[in-house]
């Protein structure tokens, strides 16, 4: 009874995310022109991860100190590289050091 | 020469560079989804119905409310509009996802794509200059959902074996991406710097003032977004061609 229960709330919630993200597709298969609409989409991306990313990587890890010296290091190397997989590891090691010393 | 047709060949070069860039995402996504299959196995799922729902909805907040309402025998109606709730940042970003790709990318490649709108996924396909080949994202969402998959699989069925330290670092990967999306372009505007700026210290005030603090992560992130990305586009509008 319960595998049973699983699958099926699991399907129905599968089918919603999918629905969610599917319809802006099947909706705007065409280029927008409306001026303003290009720009908000055009900033979305920036807005949602800056406020994705602070406060919540200060909790992020075990100890808030080590998520400031992750932020802290992340803007730092993107500044001067920009490399997605350069700044992400860079992030962990000095996370990893700083929880050794804290 | 190979011999290859130069459209499958070009494919094949961003599709490894997705696979590529997938790498730190998976990382993150192994330690995330960790600590996700140890709330599904307290629960009593087992790593079969913990990686069909890992693979099927891809989506950590939407995945925690979803093993929260199984346990708690939530009724239909409850599930879809939870879920709905949870995860409708997913629709914005399908929304600016849609006017990244050119017009004659074909509507079953548009739908594949659909499947893969994640945070991170979203990301560093939002960070491609020009219009987005989904082959691109396709390859890291390859590597990213096997990274998905796997670490829930193992939080079911090895809940203690992931040193909390080892967890705890890689926890940074995922933000670490986000900083290497919105930085470098903050450097080049002094417009961007301030939009990623507001929109930190608005994240936070939400976070942490009396009132504001009670709204939920995903409502805040909707909030925020089309406020402070619909402000900037009545100050800014982004010129033709971008």
């Amino acid at each position: 009874m319960f595998d049973r229960r699983v699958y099926m709330s699991l399907i129905i919630m599968i089918v919603t995310v999918y629905a969610i993200r599917v319809i802006p597709f099947i909706i705007f298969r065409k280029e927008i022109k409306n001026k303003w609409i290009r720009s908000f989409l055009y900033y979305v991306p920036y807005v949602t991860l800056a406020v994705m990313t602070f406060p919540a990587i200060l909790t992020a890890t075990s100890s808030v100190w080590a998520g400031a010296v992750a932020l802290a290091v992340g803007v730092i190397v993107s500044l001067i590289s920009g490399d997605l997989f350069t700044v992400a590891i860079s992030a962990c090691v000095a996370v990893f050091l700083t929880e050794l010393i804290v | 020469m190979t011999g290859l047709p130069i459209t499958l060949k070009m494919d094949r070069k961003l599709f490894a560079k997705g696979l590529r860039d997938g790498i730190p995402i998976s990382m993150g996504y192994l330690a995330v989804a960790f600590t996700l299959g140890i709330a599904a196995g307290n629960i009593n799922m087992d790593a079969l119905q913990s990686f069909f729902m890992s693979l099927g909805m891809v989506a950590s907040a939407g995945e925690y409310a979803a093993i929260i309402l199984i346990g708690s025998a939530a009724g239909v109606l409850e599930m879809i509009a939870t879920t709905f709730i949870i995860n409708l940042r997913y629709f914005l970003m399908s929304c600016s996802l849609s006017q990244k790709l050119a017009p004659d990318v074909p509507m079953w490649k548009r739908m594949l794509l659909a499947w893969f709108v994640t945070d991170e996924l979203f990301g560093i396909s939002s960070a491609v200059e020009g219009y987005l080949d989904p082959v691109y994202t396709y390859g890291a969402a390859v590597v990213s959902i096997a990274g998905w998959c796997l670490g829930t699989v193992l939080g079911v069925i090895a809940g203690d074996i992931l040193p909390v330290r080892l967890a705890s670092a890689m926890n940074v990967a995922l933000y670490g991406m986000f900083l290497a999306i919105i930085i470098p372009p903050a450097k080049k505007s002094s417009f961007m710097a301030a939009l990623v700026l507001i929109s930190m210290v608005l994240s936070y005030i939400f976070s942490a003032a009396p009132l504001l603090s009670e709204i939920s992560e995903g409502f805040r992130i909707i909030i925020l977004t089309v406020v402070i990305a619909g402000a900037a586009a009545f100050i800014r509008p982004v010129k033709e061609g971008v």
